[in-house]
């Protein structure tokens, strides 16, 4: 495959192109999907194609092709070139690049067994197990159930003598019980709402276990329609691992990305609070919290070798102690903040789109509250909200509310009944320092989100949060009721 | 791009070769769709480019059907031997599946109507063809009104085109292409922000000179936002952010949702549900809208009534959620198989004679009123009361006396669809509008003026 990018390398620069990268995918996919005891979706899928990206005249161009011949690959690193040209006439400032050394390395996701040598009939025997089980519970109106699988194959190369190969096997599961009359809906998923994905192989399938935990879903899915409403005040509030890796995601991870930051993502997805003025200033959070966006993480849905424009996967703090520190960047926003080098979180959906700056793993690091019933035991009266159920955030990531599928009441330090229709909201920097308690390392999990979307065409990426259960005194809950 | 006749080529070549593997023992239907874009995307911010994608993409995907059963595969390998590959991938798919009563024989092309020649006046030749240092000029140009009013712009222009082919062993074919031209500009004075966005067919119908001017104009309007206390509140939703709210009852209104429980209009068919003056319809013809006249399955989109003066009149349907609910399929099914079923796209709203001027006036005495530029991060909180929280965005004004007063800072709104549509006393005049939220597809929708709009808290922004 190299030689296709060295083509595609070699064509750019004589049209023109001062600097090039070319990216080859070669990706492979299954997705089930099940709706009550039928096969809803059987999808399998094969996808090969090249993009180019070029610096010409201080411009950034991008073509892509799926045709791999000689003649298409020249055609698309013409056509490359020329659109960096003509982005050359509406720039300030040519594009400057932080620079990184030239790679050459091979990079394979850690899976033991590989999900496409497993029958169809072991994966669908697995779903519909636990499809037989939330059925069976009465009050059950709708089961659904998923298992996907991805095998990424990606080559790069660069005209700084960069060579890269990356193989990455992503599989996703979940299943979810729904239970409607004719005044409530209510539904209850597991692991988290959407589907856990993880760089991982069948395995993390058999890990999780979906038909061992189908009945409880199930039960938990039909009491909600008659549980009572979860209050509204300011009430000590648990949030669960999951819901509070989607609260990583959007209160730390997007706010933290320097193209937002920078104001050039501001027509779609937005801005951010977190300037680069506030750099080592602003307090984000209590001494307790500590972000870092991680991609080198096994297993992790964000985790690679080599981000899309060949820089070594890292670890960078984004809040230490507290104190908001760092960003996610790119080769050619490095510098905008006087960074030496990139922070390595560059990313594309696929060899059809120029990446982005994107999440890796965010995560919040562990604490020293032990388990979850410790935390449960040492809140007294509180709330334990989990799994989530609508998230949103305004352009600059500051106001958000988030609702989950499920609270318990917590009286006297133990989990009590269940209540409906949960949701919290409050400001970014202020609800992170009202943390107060993370549990430890036994409790931490690393979600993966796999539909975040930004960009302009958007683009849907693949990110990792890990997160312990965590405590937020005096949390805003219940006004969305209102 | 693939024309119709090349499209038509790969499509008989896939029907023939998945045909020479049946037998009378053992039939098979066999249903093949194409779908591809070369939709390119200038795009700026902080008054310069920052990224100019121009990526092409085309889609091959075969559904199988057999003793009852349905697979579906996809592949981006054109040519022949890639096309066989993926029939032959399909047939041994198709084997690991159990039957299921829910999979029915493909559409048959006897007797369907050939709407499709009415929305062929979308594809545009020279918006299809529109290059790179084109998009740059008028990039360039929006630019320069920024500068010359001292504001930022960042945004989009795109123009490309994209087809979508479908044909089956049951003699169907169906071919749509179409053109798109959208500019959307966010200008930023003083650290605030205004917004705008224009979808067309055609290149000719964004008037990109226009969109700078105002939107640099709304952005210095919005300097020095005030805080406004939470509360319910007259509100003035642009046709962007009516769209944008909206665009999450569509689904509510597929056979599917009312089959698997999940709609709020759960037996409220035939029953008044909304205000007198919700009219609601779902037409691909409709001179306004964009998008395809057949649905997933090839069957033409039939115009529906889904809401007259404020009952709701009929669900959409594709095949299988028609013989589920013993009706007829309206040709609003998406790609099969699918768990979600059908989807209306084409959505019009039957609008009023007030423009949004009027409405301004209307707000008098001691009444005050919120104006919305757009809506942002819309989700759904309760399925139940289609409840949805969101917040306000790029140019949120207080209106009083009749007149704008101020900008003031974003709000979060938790309001429900089910409320909203009985409380609107006012309607603009349906026009194409797009959103940036939930379905990316244009709509045609009037500005509304509601009351008790639910603003819960404020921001710093």
């Amino acid at each position: 495959m190299f030689d296709l990018l060295e083509l595609a390398l070699d064509a750019a620069k004589q049209f023109g192109a001062t600097y090039a990268d070319a990216r080859l995918i070669e990706q492979e996919s299954e997705l089930i999907q099940t709706k009550n005891l039928a096969v809803s979706l059987f999808n399998r899928g094969d996808n090969i194609g090249l993009g180019i990206r070029v610096i010409a005249d201080g411009g950034w161009g991008f073509a892509s092709t799926q045709k791999l011949t000689k003649k298409a690959i020249i055609n698309c690193a013409k056509r490359a070139v020329e659109v960096a040209k003509a982005s050359g006439t509406v720039m300030k400032n040519p594009v400057l690049l932080a620079s990184e050394p030239a790679w050459n390395a091979t990079w394979v996701s850690p899976h033991l067994i590989d999900p496409f040598t497993v029958s169809v009939e072991d994966k669908l025997e697995v779903l519909m197990a636990a499809a037989k089980t939330m059925l069976a519970v009465k009050g059950v109106t709708l089961a659904q159930g998923m298992l996907h699988f991805i095998r990424d194959d990606k080559f790069f190369a660069n005209s700084e003598g960069c060579r890269l190969r990356q193989t990455s096997i992503r599989t996703g599961c979940m299943i979810e019980a729904n239970s409607s009359n004719s005044e409530d809906r209510q539904r209850r998923s597991y692991p988290c709402a959407f589907g856990q994905y993880e760089q991982a192989g069948y395995e993390m399938v058999q890990k999780w276990d979906l038909p061992g935990h189908a009945e409880q879903i199930a039960q938990e899915a039909v009491a909600l329609l008659t549980a009572p409403l979860c209050p509204q005040g300011e009430v000590d509030t648990i949030i669960g691992s999951s819901q509070l890796g989607l609260q990583i995601h959007e209160s730390m991870g997007h706010p933290s990305e320097l193209d937002r930051a920078l104001g050039q993502e501001i027509n779609f997805a937005g801005a951010s609070f977190l300037t680069p003025d506030q750099r080592g200033q602003l307090r984000y959070g209590s001494e307790i919290v500590n972000l870092v966006a991680d991609a080198t993480t096994p297993g992790a849905l964000g985790s690679f070798g080599f981000d899309d424009e060949g820089v070594a996967a890292q670890c960078t703090y984004l809040v230490r102690n507290g104190l908001f520190e760092g960003y996610l960047s790119s080769r050619d926003t490095a510098h905008l903040i006087g960074l030496d080098r990139s922070g390595g979180a560059m990313r594309a959906e696929s060899w059809n789109f120029a990446p982005i700056i994107r999440m890796t793993n965010i995560s919040l690091l562990p604490g020293s509250a032990g388990s979850l019933e410790n935390l449960i035991s040492d809140t007294g009266d509180g709330l334990f909200m989990e799994t989530n159920k609508s998230w949103s955030i305004d352009s600059m990531r500051y106001n958000f509310q988030f609702s989950t599928e499920i609270a318990w009441k917590i009286k006297k330090g133990k989990r009590s009944e269940i209540l409906k229709n949960p949701s919290y909201s409050g400001i970014t920097p202020v609800f992170w320092n009202t943390c107060d308690a993370i549990c430890d390392n036994s409790e931490n999990t690393y979600w993966g989100t796999p539909n975040c979307g930004k960009g302009q065409p958007m683009q849907v990426m693949w990110t990792g949060h890990g997160a312990s259960p965590a405590r937020f005194r005096k949390l805003t809950v219940g006004i969305a009721q209102s | 791009m693939l024309n119709e006749s090349q499209c038509r080529k790969i499509i008989d070549a896939a029907i023939k070769h998945a045909l020479s593997f049946a037998s009378k023992k053992k039939p098979i239907e066999v249903e093949v769709s194409i779908t591809g874009s070369n939709l390119a995307t200038s795009r700026f911010a902080n008054n310069e480019m920052t990224q100019n994608q121009a990526p092409d993409s085309n889609v091959v995907a075969v559904r199988l059907l057999r003793d009852g059963r349905q697979a579906r595969l996809e592949t981006l390998d054109l040519s022949e031997s890639g096309i066989e590959r993926l029939v032959e991938s399909a047939l041994e798919a198709v084997k690991l599946l159990e039957a299921d009563e829910d999979v029915l024989a493909l559409v048959s092309a006897k007797g369907m109507s050939k709407k499709s020649k009415e929305a062929s006046s979308r594809y545009d030749l020279a918006t299809a063809e529109l290059t790179a240092l084109e998009r740059a000029n008028a990039v360039a140009k929006i630019i320069k009104q920024a500068e010359d009013q001292d504001v930022s712009a960042a945004g989009i222009y795109c123009s490309g085109a994209s087809y979508i082919a479908i044909g089956n062993s049951n003699g169907l074919f169906q071919y749509h292409q179409e053109s798109t031209a959208a500019c959307s500009i966010t200008a930023t004075a003083d650290g605030a922000t205004s917004w705008v966005l224009n979808h067309a067919p055609t290149a000719s119908e964004v008037n990109t000179e226009l969109l700078a001017e105002r939107v640099i104009n709304r952005a210095k309007q919005a300097r020095m936002p005030e805080d406004l206390p939470p509360g319910k509140y007259l509100a003035i939703l642009e046709p962007a952010a009516v769209i944008d709210l909206l665009s999450y009852l569509w689904w509510d209104f597929s056979g599917t949702s009312h089959i698997d429980k999940l709609s709020c209009l759960l037996d409220k068919v035939g029953e008044k549900v909304f205000g007198d003056n919700i009219t609601i319809v779902d037409d691909v013809t409709n001179k306004n809208q964009c998008g395809c006249p057949f649905d997933g399955e090839g069957v033409p989109r039939q115009t529906i009534t889904l809401v007259e003066n404020g009952v709701i009149k009929n669900l959409v349907h594709s095949r299988l959620s028609a013989k589920k609910m013993q009706t007829k399929t309206t040709g609003h099914s998406v790609a099969q198989p699918s768990a979600m079923g059908e989807m209306p796209l084409n959505i019009v709203i039957e609008g009023g004679i007030s423009s949004i001027e009027d409405m301004i006036k209307q707000v008098q005495g001691d009444q005050e009123a919120v104006l919305l530029t757009r809506v942002w991060y819309v989700r759904e909180v309760d399925p139940s009361t289609k409840l949805l929280t969101g917040m306000t965005r790029d140019g949120t004004f207080l209106v009083k006396n009749g007149a704008v007063v101020k900008p003031v800072k974003n709000l979060r709104f938790n309001v429900s669809l089910l409320e909203l549509l009985n409380n609107v006393i006012a309607l603009g005049t349906s026009v194409r509008a797009a959103g940036a939220e939930g379905i990316e597809v244009p709509a045609v929708v009037p500005a509304m003026m509601v009351k008790d709009f639910n603003f819960t808290e404020g921001t710093r922004f």
